[in-house]
């Protein structure tokens, strides 16, 4: 049950990223480009976003268990400390390179672009350094 | 700065917005999950990682949405700004930056802002400015 909801969770996020704009990198950076000829757009696909899961969360917030009857997991951590923000850094200077963020780079390998497999491949990796520079040490 | 008003799209991409806002309350009261995208393909890369099933089952999701859009109307048009290298330049720094900042413009941006946390709000000024200003030194300093 839990899957059958992430499924249609997943193609829901899809059909959302497609309508908007984000899954065009030309369109992502044209709303990245202050300075220039800005197209506000992408403003618009946070704030109706937003609007619609924020009750939602609220609702979560207060609940403990999920129509799937699991636990309903929310994050913990509070801090604001280095990692978040060096991380956040680089992940808007690679952002504003590509006009990929995670999202719209997935759903662009099955829209058949060659760039998006580049990009994509790169982010695994990425991802998988830091998979592997913080996997739990075993004891010695 | 000038508004690009050829290119606003202010209704597809609020109605796009609204989706994924849907998407994300879904996951959150039917499957208890957040819709972090960096975080839950992220999780699938550490082995023996909890939740494997329902994350492979929404990527499944978000990979199928283009092929059933396809049925019914062409795919939205897209034109990448970057290739070779700068490509997979960027692309490591999305992949690392999004599991050390522990999300992206989903998990922060959409569903950290959703729940109103401090942490997410963070990291999603430091992302988007870091976007602003890298789009600004490419295009009006490099003139890339």
């Amino acid at each position: 049950m839990q899957a059958l909801i992430a499924l249609v969770a997943g193609l829901l996020f899809g059909i959302g990223l497609l309508m908007s704009g984000m899954a065009n990198p030309t369109k992502v950076v044209g709303f990245l480009d202050l300075a220039g000829n800005w197209d506000p757009s992408l403003a618009l696909v946070m704030a109706g976003a937003i609007g619609a899961a924020l009750p939602a969360f609220t609702l979560a917030k207060a609940r403990r268990q999920c129509w799937a009857g699991c636990d309903v997991a929310l994050p913990t951590a509070t801090r604001i400390d280095a990692p978040l923000l060096l991380g956040s850094l680089a992940f808007g200077v690679g952002w504003g390179l590509a006009g990929y963020c995670p999202g719209p780079a997935l759903v662009s390998l099955t829209m058949g672009s060659m760039t998006a497999v580049v990009f994509v491949a790169a982010m695994i990796a990425g991802m998988a350094i830091h998979a592997l520079l913080t996997r739990p040490r075993s004891p010695a | 700065m000038s508004i690009a008003w050829d290119a606003f799209t202010p209704w597809s991409s609020l109605a796009g917005g609204v989706l994924i806002g849907l998407s994300a309350a879904l996951l959150i009261l039917g499957s208890g999950r957040v819709a972090g995208i960096s975080g839950i393909v992220g999780g699938l890369l550490k082995p023996g990682g909890p939740d494997t099933t329902w994350r492979l089952a929404f990527l499944g999701g978000l990979l199928v949405a283009p092929l059933l859009w396809r049925l019914f109307a062409a795919l939205p048009e897209a034109q990448p700004v970057a290739g070779g290298g700068m490509l997979v330049v960027a692309g490591l720094l999305v992949g690392i930056g999004t599991r050390y900042g522990s999300g992206c413009t989903s998990g922060h941006g959409v569903c950290g802002l959703s729940r109103l946390s401090p942490r997410s709000l963070v990291a999603t000024l430091a992302f988007m400015g870091a976007g602003f200003a890298t789009v600004y030194v490419v295009r009006h300093l490099l003139g890339a």
